[in-house]
């Protein structure tokens, strides 16, 4: 594919951490991410979705340069990101923004909100002329449902889901060409989280925009993404367009995750109790041996304890990692009509 | 008598350019064993609401109404006593984990001492039944990981966390803000069993502040709608999900992405902005995105009751 915008390639980030007392203290390493890749074409849509602690965030961050990967590449439009020097990377980021997963700790206390949006166009266009940074800045309120007279408000003034519109509109304030947008409406009220969804979608149609869309709400992804990666533990365990995704997951894991969506009717909702899983969410310290999934996967068999399933290439330009993909069907039919 | 009963409660916030008229008048009664949601619009009140009846809002705030706990009137204790019935009888989760734990301080030190005081249990129970709420919450390897601190957790497991310190006390109310928010759906759907659970075995009243619709319907039996710090509908579950009346609360209900919904044809929206609470427009405050709205709009409407304990603020008329 040559509109190919965004390659990650065998991308993974390990932290070393120290734990014990002063004398007996020790090393251990957490594979936050390990080992990821995917595509990204320009104008396209990508979720992330995975349990708490999978590694979406420190993904987001390796992908942007905030965190150094500890292996792979990063290619933003053929040219590798993980090979540039902080100066070089810090100009890139007038193309590749992110929203962050914290709204009200990820914004500086001490400025005010005009100020926090404004910022990155100071910063980009040092000569830009006042008149039309508060120009910008109060359409750019606008545009996220932020009231412009509130310009001079700090942020501790507004209300979780307030902050994360701050965030969204100091990310968009450049035109960048790929947002990723980490938990964006997780804090967000529905009837906003609607609003922002369709911008988001909107802007991305209109400005040619990529976008890296990670949630935990799978209902949320399934109304924006035009392909879904699902990761366990630091790795991905499918990547599938979402039309396929939500109706015949091919990973059992995604088949877990959809039938676990808490389904917004009283009668439904109660009847629909077993998440699908059970077990307890391995240690990332000492992950599994073999299918990092196996502990908890239903249809585990000998092997899966032993050998790593490879992400492989399905029909359909869909990919999984699970050994037993072929022989497995899970189709969602009965869940789709219940929901 | 409720065990807790809230009247006319009302939140203030000095600025510099006016008084923020948070909430505005909230009522609410809460039985032992109760599961009420909040639900609305982003800035709407609902968690400094919450804050008001636990004596934590910021130093700008000022609130007035009554908050009775078993007879007593919260509102009304010192600080001294209030912290008393804080986290013991009536705890809470709060929305945002980040602000809310120390960053100095691992989390065996944040949990254990909030058990030492008020359970008066010493410090290797503390700690044993630390790390037991820990491991129901999911912490993987929690007798570790109680040792870190809470920047080396990821943003879901610091949620969990809240969770369990928020059940250390086995509270008569837990107030959980958003609670399951930054939690992916397995975890969360364990969160809410728990929650479900506790409500069943130590008959403790939830108060579920959430965007979530799907979770409230879940969890909960009744739930309030609250709009730029008034409560526009109560009803039971089944009476806002399946008769919602309120204008508001049907937008909120077309708004909720659903997995069996068509791609591509955009969330119904509701269009416009929740209204200034420093500058509170005459009239109904939902008036401006309103699709219904008629001349009589331009007057507040009053809670009226459609029937059996179902209330809207609207002036339309209710259809049969
Ligand atoms: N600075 C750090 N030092 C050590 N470990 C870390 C650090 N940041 C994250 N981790 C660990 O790395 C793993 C992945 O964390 P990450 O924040 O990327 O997860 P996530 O998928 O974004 O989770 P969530 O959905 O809860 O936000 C977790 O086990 C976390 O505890
Ligand atoms: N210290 C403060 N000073 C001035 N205004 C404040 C202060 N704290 C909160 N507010 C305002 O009070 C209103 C209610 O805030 P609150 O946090 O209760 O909203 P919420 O309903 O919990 O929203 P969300 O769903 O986004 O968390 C908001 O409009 C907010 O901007
Ligand atoms: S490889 Fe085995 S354990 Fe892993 S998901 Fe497939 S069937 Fe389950
Ligand atoms: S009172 Fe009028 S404006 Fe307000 S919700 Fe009802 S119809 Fe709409
Ligand atoms: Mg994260
Ligand atoms: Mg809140």
């Amino acid at each position: 594919m040559n509109d190919v915008v965004l390659r990650v390639q065998d991308l993974a980030v390990h932290y070393t951490v120290y734990e014990g007392g002063l004398l007996r203290s020790r090393e251990r390493t957490i594979r936050a991410v390990d080992g990821v890749s995917f595509d990204l074409r320009a104008g396209e849509a990508l979720g992330i979705v995975g349990e708490s602690g999978c590694g979406k965030s420190t993904l987001a961050r390796a992908i942007l340069g905030l965190i150094r990967p500890t292996r792979g590449r990063v290619l933003w439009l053929g040219e590798n990101l993980t090979e540039l020097d902080e100066e070089a990377l810090r100009r890139k980021r007038r193309e590749l923004q992110i929203v962050f997963q914290d709204p009200l700790a990820s914004l500086n206390p001490r400025m005010t909100v005009g100020d926090i949006i404004a910022e990155p166009l100071w910063t980009f266009f040092p000569k830009i002329a006042t008149v039309q940074v508060e120009e910008r800045v109060r359409g750019m309120m606008k545009m996220v449902g932020l009231l412009p007279n509130q310009i001079n408000r700090y942020p501790h003034e507004f209300s979780g889901g307030q902050c994360q519109r701050i965030g969204i509109a100091r990310a968009l304030v450049l035109n960048p060409r790929l947002i990723i947008c980490d938990e964006p409406v997780s804090a967000l009220d529905v009837s906003i989280q609607a609003q922002i969804i369709n911008l988001l979608q909107d802007l991305q149609r209109k400005l040619n925009l990529s976008l890296i869309f990670i949630a935990h709400d799978l209902s949320v992804v399934k109304h924006i993404s035009d392909r879904v990666m699902v990761m366990y533990l630091g790795r991905s365990m499918e990547v599938s367009q979402q039309e396929h995704l939500y109706r015949r997951p091919l990973h059992p894991y995604t088949n877990a995750l959809v039938k676990a969506v808490p389904i917004p009717d009283p009668r439904l909702a109660r009847a629909q109790h077993e998440t699908g899983l059970t077990g307890d969410m391995p240690s990332p310290f000492n992950p599994p041996e073999g299918c990092v999934f196996h502990t908890r996967c239903p249809y585990t068999v000998k092997r899966c304890r032993i050998e790593v399933p490879a992400l492989r290439r399905m029909e359909n330009d869909d990919w999984v990692a699970c050994h037993r993909a072929e022989d497995l069907d899970l189709s969602i039919g009965k869940q789709a009509k219940l929901a | 008598m409720a065990m807790l009963e809230v009247r006319n409660l009302q939140v203030g916030f000095d600025t510099p350019e006016g008084e923020v008229q948070a909430v505005r008048g909230i009522d609410f009664d809460l039985e032992a064993g109760d599961a009420l949601a909040i639900v609305g619009e982003s800035g709407s009140g609902k968690t400094q609401s919450m804050l008001a009846l636990m004596g934590l809002l910021a130093e700008n705030g000022h609130a007035s109404g009554e908050a009775r706990f078993r007879g007593r009137d919260l509102m009304k204790l010192s600080p001294g006593e209030l912290n008393q019935y804080r986290g013991a009888k009536i705890a809470m989760i709060f929305q945002d984990p980040m602000t809310s734990l120390n960053p100095y301080l691992n989390i065996e030190k944040q949990m254990i001492e909030v058990v030492m005081h008020h359970q008066g249990l010493d410090r290797r129970e503390a700690r044993a039944h630390a790390i037991e709420m820990l491991r129901a919450v999911r912490i993987p390897d929690p007798e570790q990981r109680i040792r870190q601190y809470p920047h080396e957790y990821s943003g879901g497991m610091r949620q969990r966390v809240m969770v369990a310190m928020g059940l250390l006390c086995e509270p008569d109310i837990l107030i959980a803000d958003e609670p399951t928010t930054a939690l992916d759906v397995t975890v969360q759907a364990q969160i809410n069993q728990l929650m479900a659970e506790l409500r069943r075995s130590s008959n403790t009243a939830i108060v579920l502040i959430t965007h979530d619709l799907g979770v409230v319907a879940g969890l909960c039996d009744r739930v309030l709608v609250v709009y730029a710090g008034r409560v526009v509908e109560y009803g039971t579950v089944e009476q806002i999900y399946y008769q919602p009346r309120h204008p508001y609360t049907r937008g909120l209900l077309a708004s909720v992405p659903r997995l069996d919904a068509v791609r591509g044809a955009g969330l119904n929206a509701i269009p416009g902005n929740p209204p200034n609470l420093l500058d509170l427009p005459a009239g109904c405050s939902f008036r401006q995105r309103c699709a219904e709205a008629f001349e009589a709009c331009g007057e507040e409407p009053a809670l009226r009751d459609l029937g059996d304990g179902h209330l809207s603020r609207c002036h339309l008329e209710p259809e049969q």
